[in-house]
């Protein structure tokens, strides 16, 4: 028989295992829910890898978020301790505990005066936890860690009895509990507490690669449920740990039809009038000195000329100089800083690894909630890490940045060459839109061409445009074409020029015949004149000359009858 | 809570405290325990006092007893801490540094007492 996938077993009415939220960022995600309600955690992984950070924001986050009053039992640090070192985190312990939200149990074990006779157990520990648990009405416990017990015992055989007890009485009274336990040598912790807790087991490590440190953690295990199972980076920063999910994500997020203006309005043009799509990303490659971060700022500009959020990622240079060097071309990105819409972040790319990078930006997203991002540039992110790497963090961000619906704008530097249009790490087909920008290198001078390489669902230009840094952005400039392709800089103005020429040539020919076609006219007006004085005088001869007539005519009667006259009276 | 003193004239001052979590057997056999060993032949002072936490939890937690039974000497200083049902009575003698205490006495006449109270 094939191998078949085996069908769950599990019964439809059974309801999966009750989760409750930690409230970590990340945490909750990538464990689907949070940690295992009413059993027991255990956390574990070397020393500073932030076991205690893990379980005190469970318990702190618990109270503040969830109303969810907690216990700490803490073995290794006295309360004021532990609450100096999350007061780092913005975590009020003090408050919490007097609000009876939060309740404090430092418990010290000192082999030193500790002699055992017979039999014994560890009741007091239960009476101390029963009463804390009493006093808060806790629903959260943590032990940090319950390995301590481990050097003031002797007697091993009754601390795991005890253990199993703990552990059952935990679970009876429906408590959540996360314990610490440090890494042993090959086995999850020193002790094998992991046997008697197998509910669910976290791993955190702490590990240094290229002197650039990164904290990972992992499920190890999550019995009855789906969980995340990669190693998650986190970072502890002053506002706690949070994790970044990396896997989580899929290709289901919504599209938008609006369009946003790219800051360039020729640009716009070439994008059918109306720009990029919203939520979309773009991609911009160029050469050094191509124009990239100017055209990014436009678009930024524009965003926040609109009024939205915007948040300016810089692996290269300050945010003062970015402001100087775009003020230069009539882009005020100070103004937009000024009125809080515009967050410029800088930070060198070998500052973390890849991921805290990611995580970095996640937070800020978070934090800032803009609409649009520009991240400058990415190629900058590859220092110190793989291609791989590279692309599979740029893949979860263009991910997240998409399911967020913000437009993302990647600035990329390519080297030059013949390899113009092949990203650096490939991401091309993760973005949507690529302007490409680059120099064309002719009679002696480079000149700055863009060019739409692709845009998904638009019918984008084909037009490989030149244009220029103005004192008021960028101006794409018209299209020449000569015998040798685009024309482009000087041959673009002597192009210009004989057009010029060529049209005043045919202004003034036209003028010319304007002229003469005046000329003309008046010359047949003074014909015309002409004749017309002739008309005029033949028929004023003509009438004289019928007046004349009908007067001789008459005169000649007149004669006839005076002869008549004559002869009658003859 | 009970006390025990043991009148013996103005002689060193040991003060004990066994705390307790109800009656378990580990408790009860505690008492009887340390009731045998102090009824041995030391010239102490003893004070005894034995602390039920099932009554009074918040005492755990004062006096830091993780476990049941402890025997706690506070006096006279350094403290220290006996636990178990001190069945293991030699271990108890040795931790609550009473020897030093009968030094003026045989050696093996002590170990007698203590054979006995086991």
């Amino acid at each position: 028989m094939p191998s078949r996938v085996k069908p769950s077993s599990a019964p439809r009415e059974l309801l999966p295992l009750e989760k409750i939220r930690t409230g970590i960022p990340g945490f909750d995600e990538i464990s689907e829910g949070g940690l295992p309600k009413g059993r027991t955690t255990i956390v574990c992984g070397g020393a500073g890898c932030g076991k205690t950070m893990l379980g005190m924001e469970f318990l702190v986050r618990g109270a503040q978020e969830f109303n969810e009053p907690g216990v700490l039992m803490a073995f290794e640090e006295t309360p004021e301790d532990i609450a100096r070192n999350v007061a780092s985190l913005g975590f009020d312990i003090e408050a919490l505990a007097n609000q009876k939200k939060l309740f404090l149990d430092f418990i010290s074990v000192e082999p030193r005066e500790i002699q055992e006779s017979g039999d014994y157990d560890l009741e007091g520990l239960f009476i101390r936890l029963q009463s804390a648990v009493e006093a808060v009405g806790a629903k959260r416990v943590m032990f940090d860690t319950l390995e301590a017990l481990f050097s003031g015992f002797r007697n091993p055989g009754i601390l795991r009895a005890e253990f199993r007890r703990l552990f059952r009485w935990l679970k009876d009274r429906g408590l959540t509990t996360v314990i610490t336990a440090e890494r042993g040598e090959g086995t999850l912790t020193r002790h094998g507490l992991e046997e008697y807790v197998s509910d669910c087991v976290i791993l955190l490590d702490h590990r240094i690669k290229d002197q650039i440190s990164a904290r990972r953690l992992r499920i190890v295990k999550y019995r009855g449920t789906k969980h995340g199972a990669d190693e998650y980076p986190f970072l502890i920063d002053e506002r706690g740990m949070s994790i970044l999910p990396l896997t989580s994500l899929q290709l289901q997020h919504t599209v938008s039809s609006e369009r946003v203006s790219s800051g360039v309005p020729d640009l716009d043009e070439m994008l059918e009038g109306k720009g990029y799509f919203r939520g979309s990303s773009v991609l911009i490659t160029g050469t050094a000195g191509s124009g990239k971060t100017t055209l990014a700022a436009s678009f930024v500009d524009a965003a926040c000329r609109r009024g939205e959020r915007c948040l300016y990622i810089d692996f290269e240079e300050s945010r003062d100089q970015v402001a100087r060097n775009m003020s230069s071309v009539g882009i005020d990105l100070d103004q937009w800083a000024k009125k809080g819409l515009l967050t410029h972040e800088a930070w060198r790319p070998t500052q973390f690894g890849i991921e805290m990078h990611l995580l970095r930006i996640h937070k800020l997203i978070e934090k800032v909630k803009p609409q649009c991002v520009v991240i400058d540039p990415i190629t900058n992110l590859l220092n110190g890490s793989s291609d791989k790497e590279v692309y599979s963090m740029l893949m979860r961000l263009l991910d997240f940045l998409k399911v967020s619906g913000i437009t993302a704008v990647f600035v990329s530097l390519t080297s030059g060459g013949d390899n113009m249009e092949q990203t650096t790490v490939g991401i091309s087909s993760l973005t949507d839109t690529w302007i490409l920008l680059r120099d064309l290198e002719l009679n002696g001078e480079r000149n700055r061409c863009i060019y739409v390489l692709k845009s998904r669902g638009m019918a984008h230009s084909n037009q490989l445009r030149e244009f220029v840094l103005t004192g008021h952005g960028i101006k794409l400039l018209p299209v020449y074409v000569g015998p040798g392709g685009v024309l482009t800089g000087s041959s673009r103005v002597t192009q210009e020029s004989a057009e010029r020429a060529e049209a005043l040539q045919k202004q003034q020919e036209i003028e010319r015949k304007q002229l003469d076609a005046a000329r003309k006219r008046l010359t047949i007006q003074a014909q015309v004149t002409a004749l017309q004085a002739e008309l005029d005088a033949v028929e004023k001869e003509e009438k004289t000359l019928t007046r004349e007539d009908k007067e001789r005519e008459k005169q000649d009667e007149a004669d006839r009858a005076t002869l008549a006259k004559s002869r009658g009276s003859r | 809570m009970k006390t025990k003193p043991r009148p013996k004239g103005s002689k060193k001052l040991v003060e004990l405290r066994l705390y307790v979590a109800g009656q378990t057997p580990k408790s009860v056999a505690a008492i009887a325990n340390l009731k045998n060993i102090c009824d041995g032949d030391f010239e102490e002072d003893y004070h005894i006092e034995v602390v039920d936490l099932l009554k009074n939890p918040a005492l755990a937690r004062d006096h830091q007893i993780l476990a049941i039974p402890t025997l706690v000497r506070s006096l006279p200083v350094p403290i220290c801490k006996i636990i178990g049902d001190l069945s293991d009575t030699e271990r108890v003698v040795v931790g609550l540094d009473i020897r030093k205490a009968t030094k003026g006495k045989k050696p093996t006449a002590k170990a007698q007492a203590v054979s006995g109270a086991r």
